[in-house]
């Protein structure tokens, strides 16, 4: 993947390449989907709107029949098979998206506040909370973002328009665009 | 600015996050209606100034349909619910009631 795009003002915004994604979709409500995740990957159910994460491996809540979930790249072709080896017959899904979805990285006191310029999102810090998942749309196309821990910031979108997302970001993180609404006790 | 709480993942959900699906509650007319009630299926609409229901999607959240009740005169909005019904369910209709005594969604066309 050639995406390397990076830039550093307000957030240091780095496009992550090579991180495995697969969706898992199904009735989330069952006991077996929880016992799918539990026993092919050893990974929670989150809550809605939450997500969880171990090292490099995580999982985030995208509907109420559908997780995302996050590996390393090389061990797609495992976890699949673990997950498919679990589900068996059951009407549960599971597909590599990996290459459906461009994702970047956000770090830095000023992520929040990129985030906030280009979605309707309440990016208030009691609100949007680390653990806090959510699907939205940034300025015009859909995407997910998360927050890892206090200035960390994670988001997938659409690899087609990664380009423009990338774009987006590095011009809302611009030196000399901060906006200073969140560290102004907002 | 309309915000709706999206009942199916929970999110408050911005305008602009949500696609409008029209009218809720219709009932469809198919083969064996007559002429005037398929027309009116097909293209008649209430546009109230005031109480309406209405069908919306979270398409760039969860990409769940959901029905939403809201006043179109002061744009408040009395609460969203399941798609998954044929009716305002109760709470929502004790919730209009409060603000407009004596309102009923029966109306139809």
């Amino acid at each position: 993947m050639s995406e390397t795009a990076r830039s550093q003002g307000l957030a240091r915004i780095e496009a992550v390449a090579g991180r495995g994604m697969i969706t898992l979709k199904g009735d989330m409500d069952s006991r077996r989907f929880k016992n799918v995740l539990a026993k092919a990957l050893d990974l929670p159910l989150p809550d809605p709107l939450r997500c969880a994460f171990e090292g490099a491996r995580g999982i985030g809540w995208m509907a109420p029949d559908e997780v995302l979930i996050f590996v390393p790249g090389a061990e797609v072709p495992e976890a699949l098979a673990a997950l498919r080896d679990k589900i068996g017959d059951d009407h549960i899904t599971a597909v590599d998206v990996s290459d459906a979805r461009a994702q970047f990285r956000l770090t830095g006191p000023g992520a929040r506040e990129v985030l906030a310029k280009l979605s309707p999102v309440d990016f208030a810090p009691a609100r949007f909370v680390p653990g806090t998942f959510r699907r939205t749309r940034l300025a015009q196309v859909p995407v997910a973002v998360w927050q890892k821990d206090a200035d960390r910031f994670g988001l997938v979108c659409f690899r087609s328009v990664g380009g423009y997302v990338a774009g987006l970001l590095a011009n809302a993180a611009a030196p000399g665009a901060e906006v200073g609404y969140f560290t102004a006790g907002g | 600015m309309l915000r709706l709480t999206c009942p199916c993942c929970g999110a408050a959900a911005d305008e602009t996050e949500l696609a409008p699906g029209g009218e809720a509650h219709l009932l469809r007319q198919g083969p064996g209606s007559s002429d005037d009630a398929f027309e009116a299926y097909l293209f008649q609409r209430k546009n109230p100034y005031g109480v309406h229901f209405e069908r919306w999607r979270h398409a760039h959240g969860c990409g769940k349909w959901f029905h939403a009740a809201r006043d179109t005169r002061t744009l408040e909005v009395f609460g969203t619910y399941s798609a998954q019904v044929s009716a305002p369910p109760q709470d929502i209709l004790d919730r209009i009631a409060e603000k407009h005594p004596g309102f009923s969604s029966e109306g139809g066309q």
